[in-house]
């Protein structure tokens, strides 16, 4: 089944994602990941409220809450994938998914609530486990980390025990 | 002394000492040229992840739904492509490499729980960020969530490195070390056993 809603070969797209993590090693030191940004965006907003109370908290003493080099990262993912989506003419400007639309309905709150729910719980999840689909799914993956094939392991255990519970029941 | 005795012990090596951590280096900020490469490799990132295919909640869920294989797929690649090209670079001294500590209890809670999430949100952190590129507005509200969920867990990090996460705390183990083998003898075979299964995969879901 060809996928419609991919403009490339998904092999090529990850063979070239095996290539930009050589680059990112090789010109940064640095392996691709994405969620601990997402942790340091947190910590600077933390910051704004309370900078003494964020600053006492053991994570954000061993990363600090800053604009690094995983953070451009990040901001360069959305940009990447808009220049992707504008040019290939795959701009969507939706706010509940089809798929979902079918299943729970037109409900902009509802998608918004459980989206919120899940970006909460994968985040604590993450830095659990260390990692995320990118961090340990792909660049721990490759080294071999024992830890990042438990958690990939889990990570899809996971997610396909909830998706039949959300859609199969 | 016997010959055999004064042979390298094969099948024991003791687990290497696998350079580097990820916490932050006192007082060395990226330097402005790295800033500008993570940008550059952010876009290059997301780029690639829209065309593949994976800035969509359907592409997502339908793996989760074992309907569509087109994540697998990308994954499988990337890590092939890159375990052979990273290892190649290490072995010429060209990298170091950067192997994820081992904590058996916090890697499979912590991974179960991202899957909870996953499979709840539709899009990985990864992803989130490029759908949100894409126009997927959901994807918004997964960012914050994100966020919040990274605080409240730095709320609980002292406690949580007190205990979940000492229990099963192997260090920077690689696979190999699992059974003593050697890493390029073990890489051959693995990459041959990724490569197969990726055959099969393009057989069974093309």
């Amino acid at each position: 089944m060809e996928n419609e809603l991919a403009a490339w070969s998904p092999y090529l797209v990850g063979a070239l994602i095996g290539v930009l993590s050589m680059a990112t090693f090789y010109f940064s030191n640095k392996p691709l990941g994405v969620s601990t940004s997402y942790a340091r965006l947190a910590g600077l907003v933390g910051n704004l409220f309370s900078k003494s109370h964020t600053e006492t908290l053991k994570f954000y003493q061993d990363r600090k809450p800053k604009i690094e080099w995983g953070v451009m990262l990040m901001f360069g993912v959305i940009l990447g994938a808009f220049i992707a989506a504008y040019t290939g003419g795959e701009i969507a400007a939706t706010w509940v998914p089809a798929l979902w639309q079918e299943r729970f309905g037109p409900d902009v709150a509802v998608r918004s609530g459980v989206a919120f729910l899940g970006g909460a719980i994968m985040a604590y999840g993450a830095r659990l486990a260390g990692g995320c689909t990118s961090g340990h799914g792909i660049s721990g993956t490759l080294q071999l980390s024992v830890s990042s094939w438990i958690a990939v392991a889990c990570f899809f255990a996971g997610a396909v025990v909830t998706a039949a519970l959300l859609y199969r029941l | 002394m016997s010959a055999d005795q004064t042979a390298p012990p094969v099948l024991v090596i003791p687990p290497q000492d696998h350079e580097q951590d990820e916490k932050d280096e006192p007082g060395k900020p990226d330097s402005r040229p790295q800033l500008v490469l993570g940008f550059i490799f952010g876009i290059v990132f997301g780029f690639l992840l829209q065309k593949g295919g994976v800035a969509n909640y359907e592409v997502l869920m339908g793996q989760y739904l074992l309907t569509d294989f087109t994540v697998i797929k990308v994954m499988l690649t990337a890590i092939v492509t890159g375990m052979v090209g990273i290892f190649s670079m290490h072995a010429l001294g060209l990298v170091k490499l950067h192997v994820k500590p081992t904590r058996y209890a916090a890697n499979i809670t912590g991974g179960l729980l991202f899957g909870v999430g996953l499979g709840l949100l539709g899009y990985c952190p990864g992803t989130a960020a490029a759908a949100m590129g894409q126009g997927h507005f959901d994807a918004i509200a997964g960012i914050v969530g994100l966020m919040v969920g990274s605080y409240v867990y730095a709320q609980t990090s002292d406690y949580l490195s007190a205990t979940i996460q000492r229990i099963g705390n192997r260090g920077r183990i690689m696979l190999p070390d699992l059974i003593g083998m050697p890493v390029t003898l073990f890489l051959v075979i693995f990459v041959s056993l990724l490569a197969s299964s990726l055959f099969i995969l393009q057989r069974l879901a093309p």
